[in-house]
């Protein structure tokens, strides 16, 4: 499997996630490490997958992922993910998807007001799809999130035809699985922490599956999303 | 230009005695912008007028030392060809008056500092002090610089892994903010500020100057009275998005051959920057300020060479690199300009509009900079306060609960909830444990980071508490299982003016070195932040030590989280029952008296070298250093991390001090481990000549101190945790 990372000017978790599908794609001794993609660079190889990374795109000075979504590199991103090319982004890159219209819903500030960074207990609401195949629905895993900005919302038509279609990815729960106001941390609708498109191949998540994706850092559950990607996409 | 009057000296902060040897220099009068660079040259912050001759007696050297004092930050070897860079800085005038932004171009400062020298930032740390709780201003100024230091550090993508914060109304006119960077750089890329090159091109690089910041450093060179606030537009704006280019740009620039010198603006700016590269290479240089990018139209020579803007660099640049720098800064969306070229003449020629407005002699400024040996007064240490002069709690479980619910004990959560302390996935060692532990990327390898200080020990007894400052970072590093390597201070005090405030900063830094020199860990940066004071008043003598150590494999590091229960607690070092500057005595006692306890280096030197011993040969599940709070606090601490309850029990010996000495006693140079069996501990102990007692045993769910009733873990939790929040307004259970 080729990825490409997609580097905005301001992006900060682009090595991060460079490293967890290096590392994925070598333990599966398939493809090599992923490209990494410059902002003003529209025209990138072919990949099997593209990752828009955590971080702070164009300093989020207008709102979060706003101007990266008017980037050049980004009509190709929309371009492919509209032929089926796989697309994930994650934090800054769930919030650049939501703005290119890749993904319904908006993420605004989170409910205390306040940046959180802290392991969070998610609830995988389904294990079919590229990227979740690796993880049993209902499983509970511990990951991180780091965001100012990740209060879900979406309208209420939307959010049902959403839970309709099983577009819902991930859910803040508590470690038992349960879903409680308490174990959500930015004020999400219906706990949200990650969803799909109708077609589930764009997954955009707050949380840093690619921070706990190695046992040195505490904690090894973000690792089957990466290896997982690998397997369906080589 | 305005004229220069004698008031007009008189506000730029500048002795009557000062200007005489302005005179003497130039051998004329200064105009306006000539003296406005004096003044920032001479301040205090730049100068280090009233510290220098003191700073001069840290021991600086070691095997492993790179880079001492005089560059930017201070550079250790790390091995595998890689070096660690880092400092400490304060911004403590400007957080007190705006403390968003503050606090945020301290971090900013900071990190330009370490990415100067040619090293990726990875680690930003945090040592902060605030006035009383109770202070009307308090929860505003933490909350705002809290909010200052996430809001830079997590944009620039630097994960912030550690730091301190403590309250003590002392700080209530005058809060410290003192940020520190660790960065890592190979060894054969680093790079200094020092020019060379008649003829070379002087490069301007990152955002645009404005007239922001101007005299911040002669502001932070003086008091504050009455109408701090109003010195505001002193304050710069931080733009961490562009610091990240900035860093990003820069290390791009240093993976090519094309830079010769490169120099942050810090505080004065163009002017202290370009002196110094200058003033270094025994040079001179001439700037065109028609080509200086700036944000507002009509800027003077004055404003432009003050200004205290944010994200800018000056680099010397090898002749014939100038399109493949300018490349690299356009790819970035970064300013580049090329705004003047070095000379033999060792002068600063400053143009503008083809006339020049400045010419100053460089190395009379730079270097001839006035130094002063101030009057100073021993200051007396605090009479010892025996542990029978200090009552006995009723109950010990309810002493332990108001220790670590009280502000300087309690839970920082709060505040790293708010610091992205994982980006950059490298974090091994979180914030809550004795040191940050950050893997070095790519490697099993990790480095050790701490910042400490104890005011009420420093303003006790100076002496001691300046020592008391090293051996606390020192033990921290060693009870994560790290090599210390060395210190970077940052140094805050009051009014050097007064023979006792001097005192302070004498006693101090005595302390200082001979911890540093007793524990091989030389001073290889640091940062003097004086005159912090309000209205005459002084804030306790502050020197911060932040510390880096070196982890050799992760494999055997250690957690202060008790891991199993049925396994041994065991005390490493001597407890006499030191109450005296307590935290107990403060907090449950309501005293403040009393001589801090000693600190015997030797007896720190040798049982550290201990403990890490066993930690490097994986004998041990936990440890932890004993400090604030002492023996029951930190039992507390790793009972709370390990989610694991413990008994303590005294051992039987007729030397024992009064039980709750020995509980809340803060005797130096000890550590609390856990292990399966206590036996081969005691007995590779004994072999060492290291005091060591069993005292308890891991297991259940609550913890249980002799002359108290059991807490539950979860009641323990909520002491803990809850005070900040709450403080802070917030709803709990979130």
């Amino acid at each position: 499997m080729k990825a490409a990372v997609i580097v905005f000017p301001g992006s900060n978790c682009d090595r991060d996630v460079q490293v967890a599908l290096a590392q994925a794609t070598a333990r599966h001794a398939s493809g090599g490490a992923p490209i990494m993609v410059w902002h003003k660079d529209a025209d990138f190889e072919k990949v099997e997958l593209i990752v828009l990374p955590g971080g702070f795109s164009y300093g989020d000075y207008l709102r979060c992922g706003a101007m990266a979504a008017q980037s050049p590199v980004m009509k190709e991103v929309v371009r492919r993910a509209n032929r089926g090319v796989p697309v994930m982004g994650i934090c800054n890159g769930f919030q650049i998807l939501t703005e290119a219209g890749l993904l319904p819903g908006a993420l605004i500030r989170n409910a205390n007001l306040k940046f959180i960074c802290r392991d969070v207990n998610l609830r995988v609401e389904t294990s079919q799809s590229l990227f979740t195949g690796r993880y049993e629905e209902g499983q509970t895993i511990r990951v991180p999130v780091a965001h100012h900005d990740g209060n879900y919302i979406a309208g209420d038509e939307e959010m049902e035809r959403m839970e309709d279609r099983g577009q819902i990815a991930f859910r803040y729960c508590a470690p038992d699985g349960t879903l409680t106001s308490d174990a959500n941390p930015n004020g999400s609708a219906r706990n949200i922490a990650g969803i799909f498109n109708e077609t589930k191949t764009v997954l955009g998540l707050m949380p840093h599956p690619e921070r706990l994706a190695d046992p040195a850092l505490g904690g090894s559950d973000g690792r089957p999303l990466f290896d997982g990607l690998v397997e369906a996409l080589s | 230009m305005s004229e220069v009057t004698p008031e007009v000296i008189a506000e730029h902060g500048l002795s009557g005695e000062e200007y005489e040897r302005i005179l003497g220099i130039l051998g004329r009068a200064p105009n306006l912008l000539e003296l406005g660079i004096f003044s920032v040259m001479w301040s205090e912050h730049c100068s280090y007028k009233s510290s220098k001759v003191w700073l001069k007696t840290l021991p600086t050297t070691a095997p492993w030392v790179i880079h001492g004092p005089g560059e930017n930050a201070g550079v250790v070897d790390i091995g595998e060809g890689l070096a660690a860079i880092f400092k400490m800085e304060s911004h403590n005038h400007p957080s007190f008056i705006e403390p968003y932004q503050g606090a945020a171009t301290g971090v900013g400062g900071i990190l330009r500092d370490v990415f100067t020298m040619g090293a990726r930032p990875v680690a930003n740390l945090n040592a902060l002090r605030f006035g009383d709780p109770s202070h009307p201003k308090t929860r505003h100024l933490l909350a705002g610089v809290v909010e200052g230091i996430g809001g830079y550090g997590n944009c620039v993508g630097v994960p912030t892994v550690g730091g301190e914060v403590n309250f003590d109304a002392g700080y209530n006119g005058n809060i410290l903010v003192n940020a520190m960077t660790v960065g890592i750089a190979r060894q054969d890329r680093i790079f200094t500020s020092q020019a060379s090159g008649i003829g070379n091109p002087v490069v301007y690089v990152g955002s645009k100057t404005g007239r922001d910041g101007i005299h911040g450093a002669t502001m932070a060179s003086a008091e504050f009275g009455e109408g701090a606030e109003e010195k505001r537009p002193t304050v710069q704006v931080g733009d961490p998005f562009t610091e990240k280019l900035l860093i990003e740009a820069c290390l791009e620039l240093m993976a090519t051959d094309a830079i010769v010198a490169i120099q942050d603006m810090g505080a004065a700016g163009l002017t202290s920057s370009s002196f110094e590269m200058a003033s270094k290479g025994g040079l001179g240089v001439e700037l065109d300020l028609d080509c200086v990018p700036c944000r507002e139209d009509g800027m003077t020579p004055y404003e432009m060479m003050l200004s205290e803007s944010q994200e800018r660099m000056v680099i010397v640049l090898k002749p014939g690199r100038e399109d493949l720098a300018q490349g690299i800064f356009e790819k970035w969306d970064l300013d580049f300009a090329i705004i003047g070229h070095l000379t033999g003449s060792g002068r600063m020629i400053l143009k503008m509009h083809g006339e020049t407005v400045g010419d100053l002699p460089i190395d009379p400024l730079a270097q001839a900079a006035p130094e002063y040996r101030r009057p100073y007064e021993d200051m007396p240490e605090a009479p010892f306060l025996a542990p029978s002069a200090v009552p006995a709690p009723a109950d010990t479980s309810a002493a332990l609960l108001q220790l670590l619910a009280c502000p300087d004990l309690c839970s920082r959560r709060w505040v790293w909830d708010q610091y992205d302390h994982m980006v950059m996935a490298d974090t091994v060692g979180r914030p809550g444990g004795d040191a940050a532990v950050v893997r070095i990327h790519g490697t099993k390898r990790a480095l050790a980071i701490t910042t400490d200080c104890t005011p009420r020990y420093c303003q006790a007894a100076p002496r001691t508490g300046g020592a008391q400052a090293v051996a606390e970072a020192w033990r921290n590093l060693t009870a994560v299982g790290a090599r210390p390597l060395a210190v970077t201070d940052n140094l805050n005090f009051g009014n050097p003016e007064r023979p006792e405030v001097m005192g302070q900063f004498v006693g101090c830094i005595q302390g200082i070195g001979e911890a540093c020199r007793a524990l091989d860990f030389p001073v290889v940066s640091g940062n003097v932040s004086l005159y912090n004071e309000t209205n005459g008043k002084a804030i306790p003598p502050t020197p911060a030590i932040g510390a880096v150590g070196l982890i050799e494999t992760l494999d055997r590091t250690a957690t202060i989280a008790l891991k199993a229960p049925g396994e041994d607690i065991v005390l490493i070092g001597a407890t006499e029952g030191h109450l005296g500057a307590s935290l107990y005595l403060r907090e449950v006692a309501g005293r403040r008296e009393g001589a801090p306890p000693p600190v015997d280096l030797a007896a720190e030197r040798r049982n550290g070298d201990f403990v890490r011993g066993l930690i490097q040969g994986g004998q041990i599940t936990a440890c932890h250093d004993l400090s604030d709070g002492g023996l029951a606090v930190a039992l507390a601490e790793m009972a709370l991390a390990g989610k694991l309850g413990a008994t303590l029990t005294p051992p039987e010996d007729p030397g024992l001090p009064p039980l709750h000495a020995w509980l809340f006693g803060e005797d130096q140079a000890r550590y609390l481990i856990a292990a399966a069996s206590a036996d081969l501990v005691l007995e590779a102990a004994r072999a060492a000549g290291v005091p060591a007692a069993k005292v308890g045993t891991t297991g259940g769910d609550a913890l249980t101190l002799p002359g108290g009733a059991p807490i539950y873990l979860n009641d323990l939790r909520s002491a803990h945790e809850n005070w900040l929040p709450v403080y802070m307004g917030e709803s709990l259970g979130n």
